[in-house]
C-alpha cells in the first residue's frame, strides 16, 4: 500500500482493486507488521459494531468470502449443495492460512449459516477468539437497549484484552468519531452517485467501499475522500441509462462481473445494499453521556431497514422499497439475492409485493459470489432497462 | 424380527398413540370453535414455546410447524409448496414456511380437517432459527393482529449467560405478559402459571424415563421415528396440561412394560425385537415419506436409540425441568436450552454423549435442505463426532416436507452401504482381535 | 473347480468377475446394462465364464499352439457370437417391418435391410480376417449400431427409404435382442469357432485343449451382487453388498496398500477410505446434485460434438487454463457457449472444466477424511488423462506426495470386490451361493 494519496480516479480505483483482489490480505498484514503490538479481528457480514473493536486498538477486517477468485476445496467439504456460497469461501480462507493474522472473529446474527459458522470456527481455530454477536432484534429501551449495551461492553472488554489496552470512554468516543467520518464520506459518495451517477460508476464505488473493509478507518476516509474529489474532477460521459436500486446482496457479495453487467446493460445503480454493514447506522451516535449507550441507541433506533433485523412495524415492509426507490429517485428495482440466502429470499415476496403495489417495476435474480457467467443477467437487466425507457415501467 | 404380518402391523398401535390422536383431534376441534367460544388463539413456534404461560391466560396455542409437518405426512405439502412458489417464494427457502403459506392460501384447513382460526396474537418466540422471524413477518401480512417478539439469545459460548437469561425474563415481564394480558383481557396469574409448570415437570420426568429406556437391549423405543410421536404432546399444545400428564404417565407405563418383556418398539415392519444396529440420529426427519424412511431402518434391523431432533422443543434428558418456584426464569432456561439454540460444539458434545451413553453402533445425519439452522455445519459435526467416538457416521439428505427432495433409491443406497460398513467393521474387528488372541 | 462370482450391476455397464479357489481372477465379463437387469447380469456372467474357459485353454496350450493361434480362435468365437445376434436382430427387424411399415414401402425397406445385413455379415468376416482397421466396441449394441447408422445413410435415402426410419427400426429391435436370452456361452460356439479357423498347423493341440477347457468343471459356489441396480437383482438379501464395500475391497485387492479410493462414474462420485484389510472405514458420495460426475463431461463432449475419449487429450493441449467455477450439468452447455463466444480456446475451457470436476471430487475426498497413501482412482473418468493430471496436481498441492494407482481394469473394481465377498462368504460357510451349480461350459 502506498501511503501517499493517489491522485487520479484511475490510480485510486487501481489501489482499491488491488486490495479487493488480494486474498492474502496483505494490507492488513502490513498494518500489523508495522507494530508488533497491533491486533486485527475479522468481522463477518452484515453488521458488527466496529467502533468497539477499533476503540480497543484492534483493526476490524471485513471478511466477505473469496468472490470468484478463490478455488474452493476444503470449504466445500463442509457444506451441502443447498447452502449459500459465502461460508465455503470463508472456511477456505481460514483453512488455507489466509486469515492467520487475525486474533479473533466476530460472527454477527445475520442468519443461521453465519451463526453456525461461529461454532465451526471455535472448533477449527481453537486458539482464536470467537464471538457470536447477537444483534438485538427488539427495539425496546428497557430490554433491547440494555441487552445491546451489555453486548457492546463485553465485546469492547474482550477486544481490549486482545489488544492489551485499557477500556476508556475517550477511546470509544475517538473511535466513534472515526466511524462517523467513515459514514460521512460513504454518505457523500452514495449521494453523489444518486445525483450524478455518471460520475460514480458502481463498479468503482464498490471497489472503494471494499477498501474500507481492510483499511484502518482514517486511511479509508483519505482514500474515499480522494476518490470523491476525483469523481468531481474527472467526470465521465453521461448516458441515457435507467436508474435502478439493487436489493438483496447485503451478505454474500455479488461478483464484480455482475455489477458491471448490470451497468453495461444500461442501468445506473443509484442505490444498493452491498456491504450494508458499513452504513447500518444512519445517524451519528449522540454525543455527551455514555458512548456505549450512544452506540447502542444509534443501532436500535436509527438503522437501515434490512432483511436481517426484525421489522416491528407491520406496515413497514410494504413501504420499504417505495421509500428506497424514492430516496434514490430510481425507476425500478433489481432483486439480486445470493442463491439459498434465506433472509434475502424470504423477504423478497414481501418487498416485491410492496413494490408492485406502488407500481414500481422490478426483476429478480439469484447469483453466487463465484458466478462465472452473466449472459442471463445481461439479457434480463437489458430488457428491464429498455422496457422502463420505453414504457416507463414493466 | 417378530413374525408379524402386514395386517397385524396395520392394526397394531400403541395405546399411547391412540390417546395422542384423541388429544390432538380434541385440540383442533376446540381451535375450530374458538371464534364462537371466544377462546383466544396464539400462534407460536415449537422451539421456545411458552405453552404454560399462554395457557395460564386461557389462550390456545397453535403451532404452524406442526401443521406443516402434518401436511407433509398427509401428502398435502407438495401442493401447498407449489402454491407458495407460484406466489413468488423461492425454491431455495425453508419448505415449512412455504407449506404453511400455501395452506393458508388454500383455505387454511388444518391437519385434522378442521378450519384453523385466525390468530389473536402472533407470539414470535425466537429460538434457534431466524426463519421463524421471517415466517411471522410473512404471516403478519395476512392477518390483522398484534405480533410480539421474544428475543432469546443464542448459546454462542455454550451456555445461556446469566445476563441473557435476565434479558429473556425481562422481556417476558415487560412485553410478552402485557401483550397476553391485552389480547386475553385477563391479568397475569402467576399461581396458575406455577401449577402449569409443575405439571410440565411431571410430564418431563416421564418423558425422560422413556428416552432413557433406549439404553436397554433391546431398546423398547425408537427414539427418532417413534420419538417424534413421544415428544408430540410436550412439544406442542399440551405441556403443562392435565392431558399431557396423563399421556406421559401412560406412555411410560407402556414402555416400561416392554422393557420388562424385553420387547422392541413397533415399526412399519412389525415389532423390532431383533436389533442389529443401535443408531443415533441427528437432524429432523423427512415427513413426506416418513414411514418409508423408517422402514428402511427397520428392515435392516436398525433401531434409533437417541436423536437430537427430539430435543428441538426442549432438552430434558440432561436434567433440566420446568421449575415452578422460578416461573419466568425457568421459561428463559427452557427457551435457551432448546436444541438448535445450542452452539455447534454443544451439539457435537450432545451427539458424542449419546453415542457413548447409549452404546450406539453408529450415527446418522439426515440433512434436510430446508433448514439451515440444523444443516449448516452438519458436515463438521459428522467429522468431529467421528473423531471423538472413533465410529464412522452416515450422511443422508432429504427435506422436511418437499417431496421433490426425497430420493428413496439414493437414501436407501447410502443407508445400506453405511450399515454394511458398520457390519464389516464389526466382523473385521472381531477377526483381528481373534488374531491378536491367538498370537498372545 | 470351485469358483466365486461377483456381479456389479451399474447404471450403464454391468460387469462380472470370477475368482478361482486360490482367489485368482479366472474371468471377466462386461456388457451394457439394460431394462432387464437379470439378463444383463446373466450376459456379464456368461461372458466371464467364456473368458474363464479361454483362460484355462490358454494356460494349457499357449506353449504348444502359440498365442497368435489362440487370439485367432477367440476372434472366431466373437464372430460366431456376433453372427447369432445379427440373425436375431434381423428376425426382429423383419417382423417390425411387416407390422409397422406401410404396405407400399415394405418392399424397398426390406431390400435395403437385407443389403445392410449382408454387408454387416461381410464386415464381420472382414473383422475376423483382420482386414478391419482400428478397435471396436466390446458391445454388440455399439459396434453393430455404428455400422448400421453408416450403412443406413449410404443405402437408404437413394431409394427413398429414410435414414430416420432405419434408425428407429434398429433402436426398437436392438432392445428386443438385448432383452431376450441368447446362447452365447463357450460350448455354444467353440466348435464353430474351431471350424472357422480351419485345419491349420497346430490346431490339433488347440482342439485337445478346447476339450479339456470345455470339460473343466467350474462350480459356481457363491455369487454376490453389487452396484446401483443391486436391489433389482434376483438375489437374496445375503447375496447383496453395497458398491461402496465392494469398491473398497476390490481396490485393496488390486493395490493392497490402498487407503483411499476415488471412483468417478457416470452418475456418481465416491470417496472411500479403507483399512489395511480393505474394510471400508468411511465413505462419502456426491449429494443429489450430479455436478462434477462423469455425466457432466459427457454433456460437454456432446455439446462440442466430439467423442468422450477425445476430451482429455484435447484439454491437455491447453496452455492457459480458464477458471470455471460451476460444474452444474444444467448450465454446462450455456457456460461453454458463453466462454467460446468470449473467444476462449476450446482446450483452455476444457482444461478448466476438468479441473472443476476434480475439485468437486477433492471436496468429497476431504469430507471422507482426506487422501492417504496409497491412493487408487477408479471409474470411467480415471481413463481420462486430463482428469488424472488435474487430480495428481491437486492431491500433491493439498496432501503432498501420494502414490496414485490406476488399473487398466479398474472398471471391474466393484465386481472384483463382490467376488471376494462371495469367496469369503463361502469360506465362512454362509450359503450365499444361489446356484451352487456346475456351470455348463
Ligand atoms: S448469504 Fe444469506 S444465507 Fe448465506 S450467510 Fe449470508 S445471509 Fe446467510
Ligand atoms: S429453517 Fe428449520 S428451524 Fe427454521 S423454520 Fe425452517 S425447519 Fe424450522
Amino acid at each position: 500500500m502506498t501511503t501517499e494519496r493517489p491522485r487520479t480516479r484511475a490510480d485510486i480505483v487501481d489501489t482499491a482493486r488491488r486490495l479487493y483482489e488480494d486474498l492474502e490480505f496483505t494490507a492488513v498484514r502490513e498494518w500489523l507488521a508495522a507494530d508488533p503490538d497491533r491486533k486485527a479481528v475479522g468481522c463477518l457480514p452484515v453488521y458488527v459494531p466496529r467502533e468497539v473493536v477499533w476503540a480497543a486498538g484492534v483493526l476490524p477486517v471485513g471478511i466477505h468470502g473469496g468472490g470468484d477468485r478463490l478455488e474452493i476445496i476444503r470449504g466445500d467439504a463442509y457444506y451441502q449443495s443447498y447452502i449459500c456460497h459465502l461460508p465455503r469461501s470463508v472456511v477456505e480462507l481460514g483453512l488455507s492460512g489466509r486469515l492467520d493474522m487475525l486474533s479473533g472473529m466476530l460472527f454477527p446474527s445475520t442468519c443461521d449459516v453465519i451463526r453456525n459458522l461461529s461454532g465451526m470456527w471455535q472448533i477449527l481455530r481453537p486458539e482464536v477468539y470467537v464471538r457470536y454477536v447477537d444483534v438485538p432484534q427488539v427495539e425496546h429501551p428497557a430490554t433491547g437497549l440494555e441487552f445491546w449495551k451489555g453486548e457492546l461492553s463485553t465485546i469492547y472488554r474482550d477486544m481490549c484484552a486482545i489488544a492489551g489496552t485499557e477500556p476508556s470512554d475517550e477511546a470509544l468516543w475517538a473511535a466513534i468519531d472515526d466511524y462517523d467520518r467513515v459514514r460521512d464520506v460513504i454518505g457523500r459518495l452514495y449521494a453523489l452517485r444518486r445525483d450524478e451517477p455518471w460520475k460514480v460508476p458502481t463498479e468503482e464505488l464498490y471497489l472503494v467501499m471494499r477498501a474500507g473493509e481492510v483499511l484502518p478507518p482514517p486511511d479509508f476516509v483519505d482514500l474515499a475522500t480522494a476518490y470523491l474529489e476525483a469523481c468531481h474532477a474527472e467526470p465521465l460521459r453521461r448516458r441515457d441509462n435507467t436508474r435502478v436500486i439493487v436489493v438483496g446482496s447485503f451478505c454474500e457479495q455479488p461478483p464484480l462481473g455482475l455489477i458491471k453487467t448490470i451497468e453495461r446493460a444500461g442501468c445506473y445503480i443509484v442505490g444498493d445494499d452491498f456491504l450494508l454493514g458499513n452504513r447500518m447506522i444512519t445517524r451519528p451516535p449522540e454525543r455527551g453521556g455514555d458512548p456505549v449507550e450512544a452506540l447502542a441507541h444509534a443501532l436500535l433506533f436509527h438503522h437501515q431497514p434490512s432483511s436481517v433485523m426484525y421489522e416491528p412495524d407491520p406496515d413497514a415492509k410494504e413501504v420499504t422499497i417505495k421509500k428506497m426507490v424514492d430516496a434514490a429517485r430510481a425507476d425500478g428495482v433489481i432483486f439480486a439475492a445470493a442463491s439459498f440466502c434465506d433472509p434475502a429470499l424470504l423477504d423478497r415476496p414481501m418487498l416485491r409485493a410492496g413494490a408492485e403495489a406502488h407500481g414500481i417495476p422490478c426483476i429478480a435474480f439469484k447469483f453466487s459470489e463465484n458466478t462465472g457467467q452473466f449472459q442471463q443477467f445481461r439479457e434480463q437487466a437489458g430488457t428491464f432497462s429498455d422496457s422502463i425507457k420505453l414504457w416507463g415501467g414493466a | 424380527m417378530a413374525p408379524t404380518t402386514k395386517e397385524e402391523v396395520k392394526v397394531q398401535k400403541d395405546r399411547s398413540m391412540i390417546l395422542q390422536k384423541e388429544m390432538i383431534a380434541g385440540h383442533f376441534e376446540r381451535l375450530e370453535k374458538a371464534p364462537e367460544t371466544g377462546e383466544k388463539v396464539v400462534y407460536t413456534f415449537v422451539p421456545g414455546n411458552l405453552t404454560e404461560l399462554i395457557r395460564s391466560f386461557g389462550a390456545l396455542p397453535l403451532l404452524p410447524e406442526i401443521n406443516a409437518l402434518q401436511s407433509g405426512m398427509r401428502g398435502k405439502s407438495k401442493g401447498y409448496i407449489a402454491e407458495a412458489e407460484r406466489n413468488g417464494h423461492s425454491e431455495d427457502v425453508c419448505t415449512y414456511v412455504k407449506c404453511d403459506i400455501g395452506m393458508l392460501r388454500s383455505g387454511n384447513i388444518g391437519p385434522t380437517g378442521t378450519r384453523l382460526p385466525k390468530p389473536d396474537l402472533l407470539l414470535l418466540s425466537y429460538t434457534g432459527c431466524y426463519t421463524f422471524m421471517k415466517w411471522f413477518e410473512l404471516l403478519r401480512e395476512e392477518y390483522d393482529c398484534p405480533t410480539v417478539f421474544l428475543h432469546v439469545p443464542y448459546q454462542g459460548d455454550g451456555t445461556l449467560l446469566p445476563e441473557h437469561r435476565a434479558y429473556v425474563v425481562k422481556q417476558l415481564r415487560e412485553t410478552i405478559i402485557p401483550a397476553l394480558e391485552q389480547v386475553t383481557g385477563r391479568p397475569y396469574d402467576e399461581d396458575l402459571l406455577r401449577e402449569n409448570l409443575a405439571r410440565s415437570a411431571q410430564a418431563e420426568d416421564d418423558l425422560v424415563a422413556v428416552l432413557h429406556s433406549a439404553k436397554n437391549r433391546p431398546s423398547p423405543i425408537d427414539s427418532y421415528f417413534g420419538g417424534v410421536y413421544y415428544v408430540g404432546p410436550i412439544f406442542s399444545a399440551f405441556r403443562g396440561t392435565p392431558e399431557g400428564v396423563d399421556y406421559y404417565r401412560a406412555l411410560r407405563q407402556e414402555v416400561e412394560a416392554r422393557v420388562a418383556a424385553k420387547q422392541g418398539p413397533l415399526t412399519p415392519v412389525g415389532r423390532l425385537d431383533d436389533q442389529k444396529y443401535r443408531l443415533v440420529v441427528e437432524g429432523p426427519p423427512n415427513w413426506t415419506s416418513f414411514r418409508e424412511f423408517w422402514k428402511m431402518f427397520a428392515e435392516e434391523g436398525a433401531v434409533v436409540v437417541a436423536s437430537t431432533y427430539t430435543k428441538v422443543g426442549g432438552t430434558y434428558d440432561f436434567g433440566f425441568r420446568h421449575d415452578p418456584s422460578d416461573p419466568l426464569g425457568t421459561l428463559a432456561d427452557y427457551c435457551g436450552g432448546c436444541y438448535t439454540n445450542h452452539n455447534l460444539p454443544g451439539r457435537i458434545e450432545m451427539l458424542e454423549r449419546y453415542v457413548k451413553e447409549y452404546e450406539a453402533d453408529g450415527f446418522i445425519i439426515n440433512s434436510v435442505k430446508s433448514c439451515n439452522s440444523f444443516s449448516a455445519g452438519q458436515l463438521m459435526i459428522l467429522r468431529e463426532v467421528e473423531r471423538r467416538t472413533g465410529i464412522p457416521g452416515g450422511f443422508v439428505e432429504s427435506d422436511l416436507v418437499d417431496p421433490r427432495y426425497f430420493s428413496a433409491a439414493n437414501i436407501k443406497n447410502r443407508l445400506e452401504s453405511y450399515l454394511q460398513m458398520i457390519e464389516a467393521r464389526r466382523a473385521g474387528g472381531a477377526t483381528s482381535s481373534e488374531a491378536l488372541g491367538r498370537l498372545a | 473347480m470351485n469358483c466365486f462370482v461377483g456381479i456389479d450391476l451399474g447404471s450403464t455397464i454391468t460387469k462380472a468377475v470370477i475368482l478361482d479357489e486360490a482367489g485368482e481372477v479366472l474371468g471377466r465379463g462386461i456388457t451394457n446394462s439394460r431394462s432387464n437387469y437379470d439378463l444383463a447380469a446373466e450376459v456379464a456372467r456368461t461372458e466371464a465364464f467364456v473368458t474363464a474357459r479361454f483362460g484355462l485353454l490358454r494356460k494349457e496350450v499357449e506353449k504348444a499352439a502359440g498365442g497368435a493361434m489362440l487370439d485367432r480362435l477367440l476372434r472366431a468365437f466373437r464372430t460366431e457370437q456376433t453372427l447369432v445376434q445379427l440373425d436375431r436382430l434381423q428376425h426382429h427387424i423383419d417382423a417390425e417391418v411387416v407390422s409397422t411399415v406401410a404396405g407400399p414401402l415394405q418392399q424397398p425397406v426390406t431390400e435395403v435391410i437385407d443389403e445392410i445385413f449382408r454387408r454387416l455379415r461381410q464386415e464381420e468376416e472382414d473383422w475376423f480376417a483382420g482386414r478391419t482397421e482400428g478397435t471396436r466396441s466390446d458391445f454388440f449394441r455399439d459396434h453393430v449400431g455404428s455400422g448400421w447408422a453408416r450403412l443406413s445413410e449410404e443405402l437408404g435415402p437413394p431409394v427413398d427409404v429414410s435414414f430416420d426410419l432405419l434408425l428407429s427400426l434398429y433402436d426398437k429391435c436392438i432392445i428386443k435382442v438385448e432383452n431376450e436370452p441368447l446362447e452365447l456361452g463357450f460350448q455354444d460356439h467353440i466348435d464353430a469357432a474351431l471350424a472357422r479357423i480351419g485345419d491349420v498347423e497346430g490346431v490339433d493341440a488347440v482342439r485337445l485343449g478346447v476339450e479339456r477347457a470345455r470339460d473343466a468343471e467350474l462350480v459356481e459356489v457363491a455369487t454376490i451382487g453389487t452396484g446401483y441396480g443391486r436391489a433389482r437383482l434376483p438375489f437374496a438379501k445375503e447375496q447383496i453388498r453395497s458398491e461402496i464395500l465392494c469398491h473398497g475391497l476390490g481396490a485393496h485387492r488390486m493395490f493392497p496398500n490402498t487407503r483411499t479410493v476415488l471412483d468417478i462414474g457416470g452418475q456418481d462420485t465416491k470417496a472411500i477410505q479403507v483399512d489395511g484389510r480393505g474394510i471400508v472405514t468411511s465413505f462419502q458420495m456426491n449429494d443429489r446434485c450430479a455436478a462434477g460426475c462423469g455425466r457432466y463431461l459427457g454433456y460437454i463432449a456432446d455439446e462440442m460434438n466430439i467423442g468422450l475419449h477425445e476430451l482429455g487429450p484435447l484439454a491437455q493441449r491447453s496452455s492457459r487454463r480458464v477458471k470455471i467455477n460451476s460444474t452444474c450439468t444444467v448450465f454446462a452447455g450455456a457456460e461453454l457457449r458463453e466462454r467460446l463466444s468470449l473467444g476462449e480456446q476450446r482446450e483452455d475451457i476444457l482444461a478448466g472444466l476438468h479441473r472443476a470436476v476434480i475439485l468437486r471430487a477433492m471436496s468429497l475426498l476431504a469430507r471422507s477424511g482426506g487422501v492417504d497413501d496409497e491412493f487408487t482412482f477408479t471409474g470411467g473418468v480415471a481413463r481420462n488423462p486430463a482428469a488424472v493430471a488435474a487430480l495428481e496436481e491437486l492431491v500433491a498441492e493439498n496432501y503432498g506426495d501420494r502414490t496414485l494407482n490406476i488399473s487398466p481394469s479398474s472398471i471391474y473394481t466393484g465386481a472384483l470386490g463382490a467376488a471376494i465377498f462371495a469367496m469369503r462368504a463361502a469360506e465362512e460357510g454362509r450359503g450365499v451361493a444361489g446356484t451352487g451349480t456346475r456351470q455348463e461350459a
